[in-house]
């Protein structure tokens, strides 16, 4: 009986181990560091919400990551409006459609949708690719339609093939290598592409920080609970053989 | 006080009922970890109940409205991430503890003689939770809940001559669509959870007319104390089991909340990556799976190569519950006193279950399809053989009375 509580019990981990996908680097994550954060924002606001809509998130909610008010309006809400406003697009659908193929696709949910390691992964791994429509490619996502907007700031990268014997197989490697250097090292960039991420993760579940602040109240006071409610069932049944 | 409780009964069965329902209700003194799963059941049907409530006072079930209206709750209605967590949660935490109150009428054949009507029930409280489930699953109008909707939907196409027509007539349309939509919330608020009350009402009505079965599998009310005719074996249930309840009540808790707070997508499983993308007609996602819950049955159905026969093994693999108390031929109830044959089958029929779960979350490859078949059989093999090896089985002796461990 003993051996079949133990199976119930793991029988989750062995679905978790399961999910198994390409290696991909860990985006640094922390809603934390505000100073992140708002660097995050920042670049959002100018890079993203030209083309993508955060139409769920509304501006106020950068209030929440140490933006006032006057700040978020005249540095970050370029064709003006309200901090109550959603972060809506000037694009309309239709236009987005006929020039990029598809409509770029709301980007508030993103990070849920493909996590923030996919995201750190996509944003940094362009290359040039003259066969695609673009002239772009990228390795995580291929014949992705959107070019490489930040190539400005990284640089342009190509994709090297090459082989190299690992375990005694021939195996074919491709690896990006940054052809003409951007206005950032590459360190830089992938603090830039942090942050942004980082925001992008923040922006999907803006609650988080609080759900776990709750949390551990709530875990907190159960746990005292049930320490008193386990003597009181104690109590009880004393008598009970 | 005194006054108005004698006004009451008086008018309405009050006292007497509370006594013969509660505190003069005798239940076996040796209730195990595996007795907890009923008083949670309802529980969690109260969670999801006020829940509910609650996340209806601002969804839309509108197809171009619902997605955002529950990023809305999410965002801009006070604590609405946490009402839509624990609804979330709970409607998979609903199937954990069913799941497990199931295992436990299985271990201790509680489905026997003369609980066989509890069973059916509880089976059909099954049925509807799931139908409650799938199409709850619907109503945030994400990528899964659409092509969820749509794979199963499409199910019924299988059926011969008048498999399209049922189709679409579940639908309201011949694609998912806002017809859908507003019919699945009509019976995911209202239609389906007064079914389930009143089936909750039925299974425990059955229960406390005959009582509950125990660990050991012995009718207490056989042996009763000549002088009170309570039975020597029972407690009554009020204070003793609903002080101990509260302790399962309180752990129950703190897992849920754990879950609540620090993991509401339970890796994707709970909450599905893809359904925080807009449902999108034109656009079928690269795999589509069910909600874990699902998985077993899903399973089945992908491992049969005819798609009519593989709805109807999925559906047998489901209703299949409700034969059991007439598949069991063997004299003895519990597990604790049946032989080496039962045991190896109800162990291979876990292993079967868990694995299937399992399977069904991976893609119909050739070789899990392989594996699939392999588990299925064993699935259906526990409940098919088991007229043969519940008879064949060499059982120990029940004791008189109740043991204590």
């Amino acid at each position: 009986m003993k051996k079949l509580i133990i199976l119930f019990l793991l029988a989750p981990l062995a679905v978790f181990a399961a999910q198994n996908g390409p290696h991909l680097d860990k985006a640094p994550i922390n809603f934390h560091d505000e100073a992140s954060l708002q660097r995050g924002a920042r670049d959002f606001t100018n890079y993203c919400l030209s083309c993508h809509s955060a139409q769920n998130v509304r501006y106020e909610l950068l209030n929440h990551i140490g933006l006032s008010n006057q700040q978020i309006e005249k540095n970050l809400m370029a064709a003006g409006g309200k901090v109550g406003d959603k972060m809506k697009v000037a694009m309309r659908p239709q236009d987005a459609k006929k020039w990029f193929g598809i409509a770029p696709p709301d980007l508030g949910l993103m990070a849920r949708v493909k996590g923030p390691d996919w995201l750190y992964a996509y944003l940094r791994d362009f290359y040039r690719d003259d066969s695609t429509q673009t002239g772009w490619n990228n390795t995580v996502y291929p014949k992705v339609a959107m070019p490489d907007v930040l190539w400005a700031l990284q640089g342009t990268q190509v994709l090297q093939s090459g082989t190299k014997i690992i375990d005694g197989r021939t195996v074919t490697i491709h690896k990006l290598v940054l052809a003409k250097p951007g206005k950032m090292t590459p360190a830089q960039y992938n603090a830039f592409v942090g942050d942004l991420v980082n925001f992008m993760t923040y922006m999907g579940q803006p609650y988080h920080n609080k759900q776990i602040d709750v949390g551990i109240v709530v875990l907190l006071f159960l746990g005292v609970l049930f320490v008193l409610v386990y003597m009181l069932k104690k109590e009880y049944w004393k008598d009970i053989h | 006080m005194k006054r108005l409780m004698n006004w009451i009964d008086a008018r309405f069965p009050l006292t007497s009922t509370w006594k013969s329902q509660v505190t003069e209700y005798y239940a076996p003194k040796n209730f195990n970890f595996w007795y907890f799963f009923g008083s949670l059941a309802l529980l969690v049907l109260v969670i999801q109940i006020v829940s509910g409530i609650f996340l209806t006072m601002n969804y839309k079930p509108d197809s171009a409205l619902a997605f955002n209206s529950v990023e809305y709750i999410m965002r801009d209605v006070k604590w609405g991430w946490l009402i839509r967590y624990i609804h979330s949660t709970g409607a998979s935490m609903f199937f954990v503890v069913v799941y497990l109150h199931m295992f436990r009428g299985i271990i201790y054949g509680s489905y026997k003689k003369p609980r066989e009507l509890i069973w059916i029930f509880g089976m059909l409280i099954f049925l509807v939770l799931m139908a409650e489930a799938f199409m709850g699953y619907l109503l945030p109008w994400g990528q899964m809940s659409y092509w969820g909707a749509q794979v199963i939907i499409s199910l019924f196409g299988a059926i011969p001559v008048v498999g399209g027509a049922i189709s679409t007539w579940i639908r309201g349309d011949f694609v998912v669509s806002d017809a859908t939509l507003n019919r699945f919330f009509a019976f995911h608020v209202i239609a389906l959870p007064l079914i389930l009350l009143g089936l909750v009402v039925a299974h425990l009505v059955a229960l406390h007319e005959v009582g509950s079965n125990n660990p050991d599998g012995i009718e207490i009310k056989e042996h009763l104390d000549p002088e009170t005719g309570i039975p020597l074996d029972g407690i009554p249930f009020h204070p003793y089991y609903t002080i101990k309840d509260l302790v399962g009540v309180v752990a129950f808790l703190f897992i849920f909340s754990a879950i609540v707070f620090f993991a509401p997508t339970f890796g994707g499983h709970f909450l599905e990556a893809n359904n925080f993308l807009p449902a999108n007609p034109m656009k079928t996602p690269p795999t589509i799976e069910p909600v874990w819950y699902f998985t077993p049955y899903y399973a089945i159905l992908r491992a049969v190569p005819n798609k009519l026969v593989g709805v109807i093994l999925m559906g047998l693999s489901v209703v299949i519950y409700f034969f059991v108390p007439w598949l069991d031929r063997s004299p003895v109830k519990s597990v604790r006193y049946r032989g080496v044959i039962y045991k190896t089958a109800l162990t291979l029929f876990v292993i079967s279950f868990l694995a299937l779960g399992f399977l069904g979350t991976c893609p119909p490859t050739p070789t899990y399809v392989m594996i699939t078949r392999f588990f299925g059989t064993l699935y259906f093999g526990f409940f098919l053989l088991m007229p043969w090896y519940t008879r064949i089985d060499k059982t120990k002796p029940v004791p008189e009375r109740v043991t204590n461990r």
